[in-house]
């Protein structure tokens, strides 16, 4: 701790990598894919009682564009799998996405020819979340699950 | 078997068997409905009688039913309800495995083409002289009937298309 104190207050030595990973995993802005009834308790998660923004992940945005980690919430049938996969192709890297909830994650109970089991079919999924629907402290566990994993991303020098 | 039944309905199955008694098969009654089951060639003049006689106006629901390794596998049972009188009756007529095919009451009910669409979509039956009969949940390429009970729980691998997992662009 040399250099702060030649420098003065108002200075501190870091890594680079540990700066941007500190930012990136303090401002993860999530993607609502709220397709059944996963999604009410996604909304819970982002209103004041369990308050998502305490943790970095300020807003829904429901652009793609803006947006960091999808919360694919819900069964999700064949015919809606070209939906997302085309809202996740549209998100700007680096992306993370969680399955919440048992349909999401596996199929759950729609074991049928007519929804895809898993959304791991077609997404890369960093994180599930069993239940059924998953208590918005659970979707906060895979949030903060999520942020472990951006601080321990490789060196950003990799991603371009 | 002694049926129960209400005097409006008494009314509809003595004109039926009155008017119709070469085609009428069984009456019968199940958890308070009841049930005709009709010869499939008599259906059309059968609808059009209940509709326009007997005032069973709205056509409630047409659903499907496999009655697998029996003869005249698929069953075709049609919800009718009198707003006059406030009944139901169920119209029942069945159809052979081999090329199952019925007439459409697309020209008694309107309301019966997506209804009727939808038997053709997940049993294969098909409806002569519907003005439009095509899927209507499943995609047009679709080979298979999912409600027919030779059809696996999960469906056939690959058959219906999952998105690529490449981006367009690469």
């Amino acid at each position: 701790m040399g250099l702060e104190s030649a420098l003065g207050n108002g200075f501190l030595t870091t890594k680079m990598d540990t700066l941007v990973n500190w930012a990136r995993s303090n401002a993860a802005w999530p993607m609502p894919m709220g397709l059944a009834c996963c999604a009410i308790e996604m909304m819970a998660f982002a209103g004041p009682r369990y308050d998502a923004a305490r943790f970095g992940s300020e807003v829904m945005r429901f652009s793609p564009r803006q947006a960091d980690v999808m919360i694919v919430a819900g069964w999700c049938t064949y015919k809606m799998s070209h939906a997302i996969r085309r809202i996740w192709d549209q998100m700007p890297d680096p992306k993370w996405c969680i399955a919440m909830g048992a349909c999401a994650s596996t199929g759950g109970m729609h074991r049928c020819y007519g929804v895809v089991q898993g959304v791991d079919n077609f997404l890369p999924v960093d994180a599930y979340i069993s239940g059924c629907p998953p208590r918005p402290d659970a979707v906060l566990h895979a949030l903060m699950k999520i942020q472990d994993k951006i601080k321990t991303e490789h060196s950003v020098m990799l991603d371009s | 078997m002694s049926l129960n039944l209400s005097e409006t309905l008494q009314k509809t199955v003595d004109s039926l068997s009155k008017n119709f008694s070469e085609s009428l098969i069984e009456v019968y009654q199940s958890s308070g409905d009841t049930f005709i089951r009709i010869e499939a060639d008599s259906l059309l003049k059968v609808t059009k009688y209940l509709k326009e006689e007997l005032h069973y106006v709205y056509l409630s629901d047409i659903f499907g039913i496999d009655r697998y390794t029996s003869e005249e596998r698929f069953e075709v049972v049609y919800n009718l309800l009198s707003l006059k009188s406030q009944t139901r009756v169920f119209i029942k007529v069945r159809c052979e495995e081999e090329n199952p095919e019925l007439d459409s009451v697309v020209p008694v009910w309107k309301s019966a083409g997506w209804n009727e669409r939808e038997v053709f979509d997940m049993f294969g039956v098909h409806f002569r002289n519907h003005p439009d009969l095509r899927r209507i949940f499943l995609p047009e390429d679709f080979e298979y009937y999912p409600l027919r009970k030779e059809f696996p729980l999960l469906g056939i691998p690959g058959s219906i298309e999952l998105p690529s997992t490449t981006p367009e662009s690469e």
